[in-house]
């Protein structure tokens, strides 16, 4: 492939890699300021390059180093536009809290960048610098509000576990490097095939180790709840989104383009960790109070799902695992921007006690979020519903019943704290009044409750063509 | 006398390990935590440049590269991030990160 022919297939992120520096260079000219028309140019630069990589051309480039391929085109969709949705609820928010700033919007821009280098990613190079590049940004995005000591902790917390996950992921890879011969995943593919030696599946493990932590699926999450609870929720929003597709994907990524011969072991190891996180992310959340620790534990349990159908390793589960993910963001996105609209006093609702009697005084709200949690629970016919289907029967197709019943059995147990999420809102007395909430949030908010709802079954007919001509770019069987 | 790859795979297999440890048997300071995440990347960059002379292939050096190059963007990142919570909290000792728990 000649040089520019790999550059018009690495189009999407050459937008944004060129937007983020012009951006940069204006931010710093105008100052904080200028944070209106940043954020606005980094919307832009997020749709321009979700429609480049919608349309334009695909391929392997960079010596297999780069992928563009179907997968990624879907996933990079999915995240460019969910981080663009991300921005409309940060910016008034950080106007509001006096904390606007122009780096935002670039810190957004580059952690987009991040992952989309992740779905693309076509070697071990690529992939670490992929998830260097998005967790560098989140760090910092999670640290956002530098006087608030809850946001510093939580981003100390997030750094120094995203830095020991980052060391466990390239100890792997460089393991993996030794025993292949190879970076590309192409190569160790044909590695594996003549025959995986104990060193191979070592590194294996610590690489699935590494993006496990990154996805925060038990037993690797310890960072989740804290960084869930610390961080101002506009930055949870965006990092309870785009990331974790992204590291879904990369795991198909890694999985099935790298070790399509050793699917066998890599199996184990995600059954095993799916288990975990369902039932963890079930349990341990019964005992939360705070709304934005409870959701840290929800999407524990619902990486957990998603994990279920990558470890039925076939087509149809990482299907299921696409389309599982994505109605799963734009739920939580909602349900995020929900608590950004909510305050009273001018201090934000965050815990159950805050929410009693929300129906009275915001009903619009409080249906939106009894929608998320629903939804959540997987009943049906909410969105969430639609994706536990995929998810379940792909891995009752794949010999995995007693897995897919122990997920329902969990999602039972879950069921308890969104119920009673639902019912504090609903039929417990009120305490006060809440402040006028933002039209920004709320419209976000009722666009994905829409979603999550009447829109979700026409919309399906329309991801499931979708996602499965992604998953076929795994060539899975 | 040469010597053979295991003997680097073993000294990178030690360092990883104290690493990890330094990180979660650690209770004092934070910046012991970041000596130790550095450590873990050093023990990466000994196995890669190692396989990549017993390969005779010269994408572990490349590789090894980017590491140190994004180990030096981390460590500016995190000791950033610490620069903030010693503003808030005024010490940087593990166990007083502990405003949210559960």
């Amino acid at each position: 492939m000649t040089f520019s022919g790999a550059l018009s297939v690495a189009l999407p992120e050459l937008i944004l890699s060129v937007g983020i520096l012009a951006l940069l260079v204006v931010g710093a000219f105008v100052g904080d300021k200028g944070t209106r028309p940043v954020a606005l140019g980094a919307g832009l630069v997020l749709v321009t390059s979700a429609a480049a990589a919608c349309f334009g051309p695909q391929g392997a480039a960079f010596n297999n180093g780069f992928v563009e391929d179907q997968a990624a085109v879907f996933a990079k969709v999915v995240i460019y536009l969910v981080s663009a949705v991300g921005l409309i609820i940060a910016e008034p928010w950080l106007k509001r809290v006096n904390g606007s700033r122009f780096e935002y919007p670039i810190l957004v821009l580059l952690a987009a960048l991040g992952m989309g280098m992740m779905v693309s990613a076509g070697n071990l190079i690529s992939l670490y610098i992929g998830v260097e590049l998005q967790s560098l940004a989140l760090y910092v995005l999670a640290a956002f509000r530098r006087d608030d000591p809850r946001a510093s902790e939580a981003g100390l917390k997030y750094f120094i576990l995203g830095a020991l996950s980052s060391g466990i992921l390239l100890y792997g890879a460089s393991l993996i490097y030794g025993f292949a011969g190879s970076t590309r995943f192409t190569d160790i593919a044909a590695a594996v095939q003549s025959g995986a030696g104990t060193g191979l599946i070592f590194g294996l493990v610590f690489l699935i180790c590494g993006i496990a932590f990154k996805v925060s699926a038990a037993p690797f999450h310890m960072w989740t709840p804290d960084v869930y609870e610390g961080a101002p929720t506009a930055v949870v929003a965006f990092l309870t989104a785009g990331p974790k597709l992204a590291g879904m994907v990369l795991f198909a990524r890694a999985l099935a383009n790298g070790f399509p011969g050793a699917v066998e072991q890599w199996r184990q190891v995600l059954i095993a960790i799916a288990l975990i996180s369902m039932l963890w992310g079930a349990f341990a959340g019964l005992a939360q109070t705070n709304l934005k620790r409870l959701w840290a534990y929800s999407s524990i349990a619902n990486v957990g799902y998603a994990l279920v159908g990558l470890a039925s390793g076939t087509q149809e589960g990482v299907q299921a695992m696409l389309v599982f993910m994505t109605l799963y963001i734009i739920d939580v996105t909602g349900f995020f921007a929900c608590l950004v609209a909510l305050s009273r006093d001018g201090r934000p609702m965050e815990t159950f006690e805050d929410m009693a009697g929300l129906f009275k005084e915001r009903p619009g709200v409080a249906a939106a979020m009894t929608i998320f949690s629903l939804s959540a629970l997987g009943m049906p016919p909410f969105s969430g519903f639609w994706g536990k289907v995929y998810v379940f029967k792909a891995a009752a197709a794949a010999n995995l019943q007693w897995l897919a019943a122990i997920g329902l059995l969990s999602s039972v147990v879950a069921a308890f704290y969104y119920l009673r999420l639902i019912k504090t809102m609903w039929f417990d007395p009120t305490r006060g009044t809440t402040d006028a909430s933002p039209l920004d949030a709320r419209g976000v908010a009722f666009v994905a409750a829409a979603f999550s709802f009447p829109v979700v079954m026409p919309a399906l007919a329309l991801i499931d063509p979708l996602s499965k001509a992604a998953a076929s770019a795994f060539g899975l069987n | 006398m040469s010597v053979g790859l295991n003997p680097y795979l073993a000294v990178a297999a030690i360092l990883f390990t104290i690493g990890v440890f330094g990180i979660f048997v650690n209770r004092r300071n934070i910046i012991i935590i970041m000596m130790a995440v550095e450590l873990i990347l050093l023990a990466v960059n000994i196995n890669l440049v190692a396989f990549s002379s017993f390969l005779h292939e010269v994408t572990g050096q490349i590789f090894a590269m980017f590491v140190l190059t994004v180990a030096a963007a981390e460590a500016a990142v995190g000791l950033a991030i610490l620069v903030t919570f010693f503003r808030n909290r005024g010490d940087i000792l593990v166990d007083r990160a502990n405003m949210m728990k559960g």
